[in-house]
């Protein structure tokens, strides 16, 4: 057993943060949402993402693809939900090799959820699931644009399982960055002539939230070398949570300033209750996991 | 990232698994938790056991993957814990064997691996438990011996314990964390006394130990004069991430136990509580998976984040558990408030989880300070 990265993953980790910081720092970011129509999908950049290889990872060599594994899937989603890199990147990634463009990112690729939502629906060239009829939303995230399918779409069981994982992973780099960015304003705003972390309620805040970040990524890594039905569940929980309450933890910390339109941090919270809402959500990976109890211990 | 076993850490296992088999059915009944002496013995029997079967030195140097292995081996198995061993084998053990001399290691170590000696932790005391650099008792330099008066507490077997390893304030002018010596102070040298001490799950777990002017041998001191804190800290993260190992793969079990009962008895029908179970489940996988993360890194010699950060998940998620357990099994004709019922002193136990070996406000504190680099609370 060896449960750590491997020099070629951490190789990986750091390559995609560079491109992402290159090529979608907070400027890009904040560009993309203050469009007056709502945001649209770079499509430079879904093409440079292309390029990377970022939706042909698990593709085998033969067939064009990089020829990795989930673990490395994950990696790089981890890395898209710590910047926030808007886009359908888990349909067009599990639709690489099946539909195609999609591998090179020349196609964007969108699905209708076991909800019956669609992200991204009409930057998307192509559509899985029934969408005629669906209603524009008015998104609760600025990043990312929400439709209604009449039907939910109960969609393939491996590829629920894969979204439901890879969206796992984007919470834990969510949840990762508000962490960094609580510590980072605790460390530096001062109240009361001293740094608000010296202050044992926040640095406890900053606390908890180290303490989710870190269970929930153990249980996502070992989610992807198993693909165990039950891991999967159990890192989606987790992992949702710790965006979802490391995001509100985080605005918290800033005070005022985070409730504004200008603080980064409602990004953070907003992306991660529409990716909590994704297939597999709470109560379907609670009744999972019970379940698993049951035969687990029979 | 791999989760499988080396063919090394498989064969051990597999060696393992046939040796409990064997050796755990010819094991005497476990002794009532009051019968001190009986506890003792019991104890000292298995790690005998264990050491003539080769397994006597396996929390020590051994790979922090093998152990793991050999601690998820033996809790599955249903095999006795370290027990009234703890500190021998878990913690004066290894301080001796980092920071002692050739001559103090041949005198306490073959002892406690071959299950003939019991020590116990003088750490404690009444006004410093999370502040433990506060501590007060005297050990004042009087010719080649240390004259120890003051008290401590919280001492795990301490009525069956042959010796101590006791923090004493050597240099009281000096800073808090400076004027600190090891000693290894045998228990039963005059002045000592021990008073049980009875917790709310109704047990003797703790004493009290009342030191007066007790004579403890300069030649016991481990580490030089003064610098007793640093040793003690070189220990303190000696197990690497494997501290909670059995009792990670326990709660896996009673977890299990929890969904059949609750199966039996219909409150399984109710879907909050079945959920919860289910949200259970994910917390104990994801901390037996930080539990590889942490051993993982620790076999590369990397300090990991830390056991703070598992403390203080695993310890509320226990808790948790038993108010499920309390849920489940405690609905009817009052077995909730019955003391007979097993679970229910677990239930007790479990409280102190949060408060002992440093509570989680103290925990939060030094994530918040150590790991994220906050700057020092108020």
């Amino acid at each position: 057993m060896r449960f750590q990265l491997t020099e070629d993953q951490r190789a990986l980790r750091a390559g995609v943060r560079g491109l992402l910081a290159a090529r979608f720092g907070r400027e890009r970011l904040r560009a993309t949402m203050d469009v007056a129509d709502g945001p649209e999908l770079d499509r430079g950049l879904w093409r440079e993402l292309g390029d990377a290889g970022f939706f042909s990872l698990r593709l085998p060599e033969e067939a064009g693809g990089v020829g990795l594994g989930l673990p490395e899937a994950v990696l790089a989603f981890e890395e898209a939900g710590r910047v926030l890199l808007p886009g359908p990147l888990i349909a067009t990634h599990l639709a690489a090799g099946e539909v195609p463009g999609a591998a090179t990112g020349e196609a964007v690729v969108t699905g209708v959820d076991g909800g019956g939502v669609v992200e991204w629906l009409e930057a998307a060239d192509v559509v899985r699931g029934d969408a005629a009829g669906a209603l524009r939303m008015r998104s609760v995230d600025p990043l990312t644009p929400l439709h209604r399918a009449g039907e939910p779409d109960a969609g393939d069981r491996a590829d629920v399982l894969l979204t439901s994982l890879l969206t796992a992973a984007e919470q834990l780099g969510t949840a990762a960055r508000v962490g960094e960015l609580a510590v980072q304003h605790a460390r530096t705003r001062e109240q009361f002539g001293r740094p608000i972390g010296a202050f044992q309620a926040v640095q406890h805040l900053c606390a908890g939230m180290l303490v989710r970040v870190e269970v929930a990524r153990a249980a996502v890594y070992a989610a992807a070398v198993t693909v165990d039905p039950a891991d999967i569940a159990a890192a989606r929980l987790l992992a949702d949570e710790a965006a979802v309450r490391g995001a509100r933890d985080c605005l918290q910390v800033h005070g005022g300033m985070g409730f504004t339109w200008e603080s980064d941090v409602q990004l953070y919270l907003k992306r991660a209750w529409v990716r909590a809402r994704r297939p597999g959500a709470v109560t379907e990976c609670e009744e999972l996991l019970a379940a698993a109890l049951l035969s687990e211990a029979l | 990232m791999d989760l499988a076993d080396t063919p090394q850490e498989a064969e051990f296992r597999t060696r393992l698994r046939e040796w409990l088999g064997r050796a755990l059915p010819s094991l005497p009944a476990k002794p009532s938790p009051d019968d001190w002496p009986g506890r003792r013995a019991y104890d000292l029997g298995w790690q005998r056991t264990l050491y003539d079967a080769g397994y006597g030195e396996v929390h020590w140097g051994a790979d922090p993957a093998v152990r793991m292995i050999f601690l998820e081996e033996t809790e599955k198995a249903g095999a006795p814990y370290v027990g009234a061993n703890f500190v021998g084998l878990l913690h004066a053990g290894p301080t001796v064997a980092a920071e002692g001399s050739d001559e103090q290691r041949a005198r306490w170590l073959p002892p406690v691996l071959r299950g003939e000696e019991v020590w116990c932790q003088g750490f404690s005391e009444p006004d410093a438990g999370s502040d433990l650099a506060a501590l007060r008792t005297r050990g004042r330099r009087d010719g080649d011996h240390y004259v120890v008066s003051g008290s401590k507490i919280w001492t795990s077997h301490a009525e069956v314990a042959d010796w101590c390893e006791l923090l004493v304030r050597t240099d009281p002018a000096a800073p808090k964390h400076r004027g600190i010596t090891w000693l290894a102070m045998p228990m039963d040298a005059p002045g000592i006394t021990v008073r049980p001490l009875r917790t709310l799950a109704g047990s003797n777990e703790f004493a009290e130990v009342f030191l007066d002017e007790v004579r403890v041998p300069v030649a016991n001191r481990v580490g030089e004069e003064n610098d007793g804190w640093r040793v003690t800290m070189v220990t303190l993260s000696f197990e690497r991430g494997t501290a909670f190992v059995g009792e990670v793969v326990a709660c896996r079990r009673v977890l299990g136990e929890l969904a059949l009962a609750a199966r039996e008895n219909g409150r399984w029908d109710d879907p909050v509580l079945r959920r919860r179970l289910g949200r259970l489940n994910a917390e104990f996988r994801a901390l037996w998976r930080l539990t590889q993360w942490n051993v993982s890194e620790a076999s590369e010699g990397v300090p990991g984040v830390g056991g703070s950060v598992f403390k203080l998940r695993y310890s509320h998620a226990r808790q948790e558990l038993y108010e499920a357990a309390a849920e489940v099994l405690g609905g009817e004709g009052g077995t909730a408030l019955d003391l007979e019922q097993p679970w229910l002193l677990d239930r007790l136990s479990s409280l102190s989880y949060t408060i002992a070996a440093g509570t989680s406000q103290i925990q939060h504190s030094i994530v918040a300070e150590r790991v994220l680099g906050l700057p020092k609370g108020r």
